[in-house]
C-alpha cells in the first residue's frame, strides 16, 4: 500500500521528547529535509538532496516527531489528482480506483491509510483541502503568514501556506501548534496571535452552540447533487448542536478561478526560472550554448502541466498582455478579499463543500486541463483572500468521501478548529 | 472572444521561458491555450477595485551571520570548478 504513497521512505528521528514524541509524520516532498532527497514530484529534482531543513521540519524534530517518508505529490504542486507526479499516481486508500486529490495527495493518503499519524502538505489553491476531502481526513490551510515557508520549494509565493493533515481535527491542530509562529527566515510570518497558555489543539472542543454559519450560494451552484446533499447533512448536524446557518453571497468568486490561475501561473513562471541545470537539478547532456542547454534541460526535466503553467504565466506577464491578465487578476483578488470580509462580518464562519465533485477516477481527467482548473472553484478564493480554512469529513456519497470546508477570518484558526471538531 | 493563440506564439513564449517543446507539444498547447485563454478573458468583467494593501516592511540589522558552507552549496551541482558552479558557455 505504502509504495505509491511515498516517493522516498526514510525514517528521520526527532528529539527524544516533546509534544509529538511517538507521533509519525509524512512530509510532502516539496518541503526540504536535510540529507533526504526532496523531489517535488519532478524529474527535475529526482536526485536533489537539500543541504538544510525547512523550518517546519526543524520544528517537527524539536517536537520529538518521527518523519516516516516524503509523500507523493503533483509535480511542483501543480494538479488536483497527484497524477502529474513524475513518480506515478497514488491510489486513494478511502476510495480504491480513485485519485487521492492533490497536490498533497501522498500526505492525505498516508494519514488515511494509517501509514502516518499526521502529515504536512502545502496549499497554494486547495492542495491541502482537496486531498483531505477526497481521502476522508482533516486538512488545514492556515492564514497567510501563520506558518514559515523557509525551505518550501516555491511555486506561488503570494498564495501558498504549509499546513497539517490528521485523522481528527485535534490531531491536525496539535501539529499546527508545532509548526506555526514567527520565523526570522520568512519575513511574511507573523507572531502567533494566540494566548500564551492556549493551543490550537485545546480549541478542539466541538462546541458550536451559537455559531453563525454563512453558506455562500455561489459555492453550491453546479456542484454534484450527492456532494450537496452530504454537505447539507453535515450542516444539519451542526445545527442540531446549536449552530445556525444562513445564506450569504460572494459575487466575486465567479471570477476567482481565472484570477487564481493567472496569478499562480505568473508566479510559477518566475519561480521556476531557477531550474537551469547549473546549481542543482537535472542537467541535459545536450551540446550548445547557455540558452540552448537551459531550454533543453527544462524540456527534459519538466512534465506537461508544469510546462503549461510556465508558458501561460510567461504569456500573461509579457508585454501587451500584463494589464489584460495580471492586473485584472489583482483587481479580482482585491474584490474577493472585500467580499469575504463582508460575509464574515455577518457570520462567524463560511461553509461550503470543499470540492464540488467526489474523487475522480484514476486517469479520468488528465487530458483536459481547463476542466481540472474549474474543479478548484471552492478552494482558490480562500488563497486569494489570504484566509484560513479547514476541510473536515462530511460523510459519503455513493461510498466516496465528501469534505466540508469552513473559512474564517484571518488568524481565526481557533474558531475553525472549534467548529470543525464537532464533526471529526 | 479571444483570438485563438497561434502555434508561432506558443513557440515564441516557449523561447522566452527557455523551455524547448517537441512539435506535438506545440500542437497540444496551442489547442489547450486557446480554451484556457478564452476562459481568462472573463476577467474583463471584473470592475476596478481599490486595493488597500495593509503591508509593512520587515527589516533587521545587517549583521554578519553564518551561511551554508561552500561545499554544501555546491553538492547538488552537475559541474563545478575551483569551488564555483560551472555552466555552459554563454555564446
Amino acid at each position: 500500500m505504502s509504495d505509491d504513497i511515498f516517493i522516498t521512505e526514510e525514517t528521520i528521528h526527532g528529539d527524544d521528547d516533546g509534544p509529538l514524541a511517538g507521533t509519525t509524520v509524512a512530509v510532502k516532498d516539496n518541503i526540504s529535509t536535510e540529507g533526504v532527497r526532496t523531489t517535488c514530484g519532478s524529474k527535475m529534482l529526482a536526485e536533489y538532496v537539500p543541504p538544510y531543513d525547512a523550518t517546519v521540519v526543524s520544528r517537527l524534530k524539536e517536537a520529538g516527531a518521527t518523519i516516516v517518508g516524503k509523500a507523493n505529490m503533483d509535480e511542483f504542486g501543480m494538479g488536483s489528482t497527484t497524477e502529474t507526479s513524475h513518480f506515478g499516481s497514488t491510489e486513494n486508500p478511502a476510495a480504491p480506483g480513485h485519485v487521492p486529490g492533490g497536490s498533497s495527495g501522498g500526505s492525505a493518503a498516508a494519514v488515511a491509510a494509517g501509514e502516518a499519524d499526521v502529515a504536512l502538505g502545502s496549499d497554494t489553491g486547495g492542495s491541502i483541502r482537496c486531498p483531505a476531502a477526497f481521502c476522508g481526513v482533516v486538512g488545514i490551510k492556515p492564514t497567510y503568514g501563520l506558518v514559515s515557508r523557509y525551505g518550501l520549494v516555491a511555486y506561488g509565493n503570494s498564495l501558498e501556506q504549509i499546513g497539517p493533515f490528521g485523522e481528527t481535527v485535534e490531531d491536525a491542530a496539535a501539529l499546527l501548534d508545532v509548526i506555526s509562529g514567527h520565523d526570522e527566515r520568512d519575513a511574511t510570518t507573523h507572531e502567533v496571535p494566540i494566548e500564551d497558555d492556549a493551543s490550537y489543539a485545546d480549541a478542539a472542543t466541538g462546541d458550536v452552540d451559537g455559531l453563525s454559519i454563512g453558506v455562500p450560494t455561489e459555492l453550491l451552484e453546479g456542484a454534484d447533487e450527492g456532494v450537496v446533499e452530504t454537505f447539507w447533512g453535515a450542516i444539519a448536524d451542526l445545527e442540531d448542536r446549536g449552530a445556525e446557518s444562513h445564506e450569504v453571497s460572494l459575487p466575486s468568486v465567479e471570477h476567482a478561478v481565472e484570477a487564481y490561475y493567472v496569478i499562480a501561473m505568473s508566479e510559477a513562471s518566475s519561480n521556476l526560472a531557477r531550474f537551469d541545470g547549473v546549481r542543482y537539478g537535472h542537467s541535459s547532456d545536450a551540446e550548445g550554448n547557455w540558452n540552448e542547454r537551459f531550454a533543453q534541460t527544462r524540456k527534459e526535466g519538466f512534465g506537461d502541466e508544469v510546462k503549461r503553467r510556465i508558458l501561460l504565466g510567461t504569456y500573461a506577464l509579457s508585454a501587451g498582455y500584463h494589464d489584460k491578465y495580471y492586473k485584472k487578476a489583482q483587481d479580482a483578488r482585491a474584490w474577493v478579499k472585500q467580499d469575504f470580509d463582508e460575509a464574515l462580518s455577518e457570520a462567524d464562519v463560511l461553509a461550503s463543500p470543499t470540492m464540488p465533485v467526489p474523487p475522480f477516477e484514476l486517469g479520468e481527467s488528465l487530458d483536459d486541463p481547463l476542466q481540472m482548473y474549474l474543479a478548484d472553484a471552492n478552494t482558490v478564493p480562500v488563497n486569494l483572500a489570504d484566509l484560513p480554512a479547514i476541510s473536515v469529513p462530511a460523510g459519503e456519497t455513493d461510498g466516496l468521501p465528501v469534505g466540508l470546508q469552513l473559512v474564517g477570518p484571518a488568524f481565526g484558526e481557533e474558531r475553525l478548529i472549534r467548529a470543525a471538531s464537532a464533526l471529526a | 472572444m479571444s483570438d485563438a493563440v497561434s502555434a508561432e506564439e506558443v513557440r515564441h513564449v516557449a523561447e522566452l521561458a527557455r523551455v524547448d517543446l517537441a512539435d506535438d507539444e506545440v500542437d497540444q498547447f496551442t489547442r489547450q491555450f486557446a480554451d484556457i485563454l478564452e476562459y481568462f478573458e472573463t476577467l474583463d468583467e471584473v470592475p476596478e477595485v481599490d486595493r488597500e494593501a495593509d503591508l509593512t516592511n520587515v527589516m533587521r540589522p545587517d549583521e554578519e551571520r553564518d551561511s551554508l558552507d561552500r561545499e554544501a552549496a555546491l553538492e547538488n551541482a552537475s559541474e563545478t570548478e575551483d569551488g564555483y558552479f560551472k555552466g555552459p558557455n554563454v555564446s
